[in-house]
């Protein structure tokens, strides 16, 4: 009995609805022991936050949960994903197709969430790949790549994938510069002869398609980062450069002797209205852009052949310089919109210019002459002061609501924070090692959600078991909340974290999507039910239309493929309940294994060389009947006459009801 | 033995309550428990079974809606089931003769829970192994699927 009256005590005690809220303002840091309970996610409790982060050289954007570092979801972006069949399967494939062909990699870097009114809407986020120019856009309803567009006339997509604060543009821009159009002319004629460009792509307000509205023809330069104008300086959009020298050769030198490189101040507003009175031209380019509807779950993908160009010149007070030590490289503007951040990586100060300032020095044209025809503010006129000595080699700033700023320091790997109207640092912490980006949720908005920063490094050497030469790359989360920021968890990172978005968890997780309703299925191929599948020879294709429900394939017995055949598997998961995908696996196909969610369809090719009884499964463990979810397809001899004959339970599906 | 049930039952009570107020566990599953009670032998045709469908009144057959229903067994169901033939699950000519409507509509909208706490779906699972998929039928839809169900008696 009192065992009894103890357990029911207890169980109260467990199930107390509100628990007291956990302490979170010490500033004594990690030795007080409660960095753990800060991080710790009880089983079954969710995350606060979302945190998306570049997949770097793996091309992808990995989903995690702050402030537990949990790892949810790889979204597939520029390269093949073989857990998924993105990029393999014949519904995917186009996504990755450009106009050099199809490229089944990329480099991915730094995602951005779209916004209205200056805040996180949650609808869309955005990244840029960095070798084969392009910018890809992805629903945060599915976390599915929904549309990719190829940059012509760039290289090395660097300052990118950026969104102003009504999402009204999305912008790229080239790092490298490069004759335009590509010619075949002697590179040490660089000077003068490369060119870069600045694209702003236009986002629907509605469907979130982009299209690129008008590229910006400019310098020869290397255009770093950019970031987007808010608040007061909204319509602006600023970009850093380095090697103002245009060297083509040993740059870590040669792009290093300048005292000031620029930044460049893009009144995109102005060149808006130019472009909508005719200023500009049309050019002949090849891009390739592909678009994924998520009726016919299939992806199209056009090649577009124009774009519409600006030169400086066209646009006259839409474009200006502002002198910034020393090749600088973030490019990050405050909450409020006035004060632009430049870290000048060689420089040993912070540089702050004051959007205010900047607009006195273009009504006052305190010009201090003026590049490619470009005009170039006097330094004196735009600075608003700078962070002396702050550290060694900075990169990266972001923002809390406090007035504060947060950089990174690579070269003395720590985290610096600093006062942006006073220029005073308040507090440093180091990180391990070599650290690149942060990320404050929020923080490219007008209000950062300022209770965690993440910052990711480079390198990690000695802080993880190792693994042969090749290490993993991490993230290391902190609280921010206090006076003094707190290290509270390392967590490793998929390929290199350039860059991250991170938004709360309640934006999101009750608009994510759960199933595809069969009703709304469009796809081509698409079988309804199990009386619909049936297995159709054209010529030396043969087309199985399949279907998919716990814990069976219709048809599961396929007879009449012929060596020499091209086999065509459209299978259809009839389920419509949530998480339950199945998954499709062919002995010997060549191309994709599939996992199919609940309501699409998707489609996988095989081309069977030998003749044999070849079996099939699904692959993703679906009920306590998944191991019996099988099938057979008879390959005979080419020339043979065994007919198409397919059956479920030995007979043809849906034959009776 | 006999309080030790009732405890029980209070526990369960106080997790349960625990949902409306916590904004993260509203979309959560519950966590099945598994009450252990005598098995009482019900009625087939006063078993309700578990689930959002506690009384149903029929009338004569509507043919429309039988039809509607049609389709939706069609759609929705047919992966699994035949009228006439036992397939991955029970074949389903008189099944509105064995099973009351309630019961046979809290199969179609809750079977994750049907197949724990109901004594006839426990049953079922055990003879045919594949434990019924919920295909998230609306409450209109499994009433004309039932409508169909009675006019293959």
């Amino acid at each position: 009995m009192k065992s009894i009256f103890a357990f029911l005590t207890v169980a109260v005690f467990l199930v107390s609805c509100n628990p007291a809220p956990k302490s979170s303002k010490s500033s004594k840091g990690a030795l007080t022991g409660n960095a753990a309970e800060k991080v710790y996610v009880a089983p079954g409790e969710y995350d606060e936050y979302y945190a998306f982060i570049s997949g770097g050289f793996s091309g992808q954007l990995a989903v995690y949960g702050l402030p537990s570092g949990r790892l949810f979801r790889v979204i597939p972006v520029f390269s093949q994903d073989p857990e998924k069949g993105y990029g393999y399967n014949e519904e995917t494939k186009p996504m990755l197709n450009t106009s050099h062909g199809f490229i089944p990699w990329g480099d991915s870097h730094h995602p951005d969430i779209s916004q209205t009114n200056g805040e996180l809407d949650g609808r869309w986020i955005f990244i840029n790949e960095n070798n084969t120019p392009r910018i890809a856009r992805i629903s945060l309803e599915t976390f599915e790549t929904e549309e990719i567009i190829e940059i012509p006339n760039s290289a090395g997509n660097h300052s990118s994938s950026f969104v102003t604060e009504n999402s009204e543009y999305v912008v790229a821009g080239t790092r490298f510069s490069v004759p335009i159009p590509q010619r075949d002319i002697p590179i040490s004629e660089y000077k003068g002869n490369f060119k870069a460009s600045l694209s702003f792509l236009k986002i629907n307000p509605d469907s979130g398609n982009m299209n690129i509205a008008f590229q910006i023809r400019m310098p020869g330069f290397d255009y770093d980062l950019s970031h987007p104008g808010r608040g007061k300086s909204h319509g602006w959009f600023f970009f850093t450069t380095y090697n103002t020298e245009e060297a083509h050769s040993l740059l870590e030198v040669n792009a290093s002797q300048n005292d000031k490189d620029f930044v460049a101040a893009v009144n995109w507003k102005k060149i808006e209205e130019y472009v909508a009175a005719g200023k500009g031209h049309k050019e002949n380019v090849k891009y390739a852009h592909n678009t994924w509807d998520d009726d016919t779950h299939t992806a199209t993908s056009k090649m577009e052949n124009e774009v519409w160009v600006v030169n400086p010149e066209d646009v006259p007070g839409a474009i200006y310089f502002l002198p910034t030590p020393k090749s600088p490289h973030g490019i990050d503007v405050d909450p409020s919109g006035e004060y632009i951040v430049a870290s000048g990586k060689l420089a040993a100060a912070m540089t702050v210019h004051s959007f205010t300032k900047m607009q006195k020095a273009i009504e006052d044209k305190a010009f201090d002459g003026e590049a490619y025809g470009i005009p170039i503010l006097k330094f004196d006129a735009v600075n608003y002061g700078t962070l002396e000595q702050p550290g060694l080699g900075p990169l990266h700033t972001e923002f809390d609501t406090r007035g504060n700023a947060y950089t990174t320091f690579f070269i003395s790997s720590e985290v610096v924070k600093w006062n942006v109207k006073d220029l005073k640092v308040i507090d440093r912490h180091p990180v391990y090692y070599s650290v690149g980006h942060l990320m404050i949720p929020g923080g490219n908005s007008r209000k950062p959600f300022d209770k965690y920063m993440v910052a990711m490094n480079k390198i990690t050497k000695d802080r993880y078991l190792p693994t042969g030469p090749e290490v993993c790359q991490s993230a290391q989360l902190f609280d921010i909340s206090g006076d003094k920021m707190e290290l509270l968890l390392d967590f490793p990172t998929i390929g290199e974290p350039h860059y991250a978005a991170g938004i709360p968890a309640s934006i999101l997780m009750d608009k994510s999507k759960k199933i595809y309703k069969l009703e709304d299925n469009k796809h081509p191929d698409a079988v309804k039910t199990e009386a619909d599948t049936k297995v159709v020879r054209k010529g030396n294709e043969v087309h199985i239309y399949m279907s998919m429900i716990r814990s069976h394939f219709s048809p599961d017995n396929i007879e009449g493929v012929k060596v020499g055949d091209k086999v065509f598997f459209h299978i259809t998961n009839l389920e419509q309940d949530y998480d339950v995908p199945h998954g499709f696996a062919m002995i010997g196909a060549n191309t994709a294994e599939m996992l199919i969610m609940p309501g699409r369809t998707a489609t996988s090719v095989w081309e069977p060389k030998e003749v044999g009884v070849w079996p099939f499964y699904c692959t993703d463990f679906c009920s306590a009947l998944h191991q019996e979810m099988q099938g057979y397809v008879r390959v005979s001899a080419k020339g043979a006459s065994t007919p198409i004959k397919y059956t479920l339970d030995d007979e043809i599906p849906g034959t009776e009801e | 033995m006999r309080l030790k049930v009732i405890v029980l039952a209070v526990v369960i009570a106080f997790v349960s309550s625990c949902g409306g107020n916590d904004k993260k566990d509203v979309k959560k599953e519950e966590p099945v428990i598994e009450v252990i009670k005598e098995v009482v032998t019900l009625d087939p045709m006063d078993d309700k079974g578990v689930g959002p469908i506690t009384n149903i009144t029929l009338g004569e057959i509507d043919e429309t809606l039988a039809e509607k229903g049609h389709g939706i067994f069609k759609a929705k169901c047919s992966a699994c089931h035949k009228i006439n033939k036992r397939y991955i699950g029970p074949a389903l000519r008189g099944v509105t003769k064995k099973q009351s409507p309630e019961w046979i509509m809290n199969m179609i909208l809750n079977p994750e829970v049907m197949i724990v706490k109901n004594e006839k779906a426990r049953e079922l699972l055990k003879e045919y192994s594949a434990p019924m998929a919920n295909q998230h039928l609306t409450e209109d839809e499994a009433r004309a699927v039932l409508e169909y169900f009675r006019t293959k008696n």
